[in-house]
């Protein structure tokens, strides 16, 4: 399989995976308590949300996507090339999430695209 | 320091973390299937390569990696949170450079510091809009 076909898979899911993610959890409110005994409860919590299931589902085949493309391609190569789905997440952030995203945020986000399609030369 | 400003850095530590697990996730994996026998289409292939004791240890990093993001999704909005932890490219890029003896292009190394450049201005802006 053409490696940047994997690259758009893990682009498409990551993406999907996040957003739906982080949907829950600002429903779910901020963890205060990092100690690991609770992180069961938590996960057990997150595990009955239909969202977090979807976002779970999607990073399982942006996993198996990713590993894929890292048995054909190097570390140095299949972890730069998929930052894209950072910009494209940004974007989706602003529009489905209404995320306030500042001129720096913009900025930077820009930055790691330029990044990314250097690294892709 | 202020609630604030503690809020702040438990926040840029929970990032840290995420960013480290990562990188040590995927190096391992990565060190893993270099070292490993070879990945074909069967999904047999996948479970074998799966008990590669490497790939076991980057599979627990990962996970490990997943429960932190979550924490830090649940302090910091996505654009943020993006942007802070695309640092974990640029060390990605250094191990593979410095322990698996991968080749990095002058423009490779270029992107990797435009990376970080944009990780350190996110960094600098409030983990949540809303606040």
């Amino acid at each position: 399989m053409n490696p940047w076909l994997l690259v758009g898979v893990i682009v498409a899911t990551t993406a999907a995976g996040d957003l739906l993610q982080s949907r829950e959890m600002k429903r779910h409110g901020e963890i205060h308590d990092f100690r690991i005994s609770r992180w069961g409860r938590i996960a057990a919590g997150l595990a009955s949300r239909r969202f977090m299931i979807l976002a779970v589902f999607f990073m399982a085949i942006s996993f198996f996507a990713f590993l894929t493309l890292l048995s054909k391609t190097g570390l140095s190569f299949a972890v730069p090339a998929t930052a894209a789905s950072y910009v494209v997440e940004t974007a989706l952030a602003r529009w489905l999430l209404k995320e306030r995203v500042s001129f720096h945020r913009w900025a930077g986000a820009c930055l790691v695209a330029a990044g990314v399609a250097l690294l892709a030369l | 320091m202020g609630a604030g400003a503690g809020n702040r850095a438990k926040t840029l530590i929970v990032s840290l973390v995420v960013v480290l697990a990562n990188v040590c996730g995927n190096f391992l994996m990565g060190w893993g299937l270099k070292h490993g026998p070879p990945l074909t289409a069967s999904p047999l292939s996948y479970l074998r390569v799966m008990f590669d004791p490497f790939v076991a240890a980057g599979v627990l990093l990962l996970i490990f990696w997943l429960l932190s993001r979550i924490t830090l999704l649940s302090r910091a909005d996505l654009s943020f949170v993006l942007p802070v932890t695309a640092s974990g490219y640029v060390l990605s890029v250094m191990t593979g450079w410095l322990f698996l003896g991968e080749y990095v292009s002058p423009s490779r190394w270029t992107g990797t510091v435009l990376i970080l450049l944009g990780t350190l201005l996110v960094g600098g802006t409030p983990p949540r809009s809303d606040r």
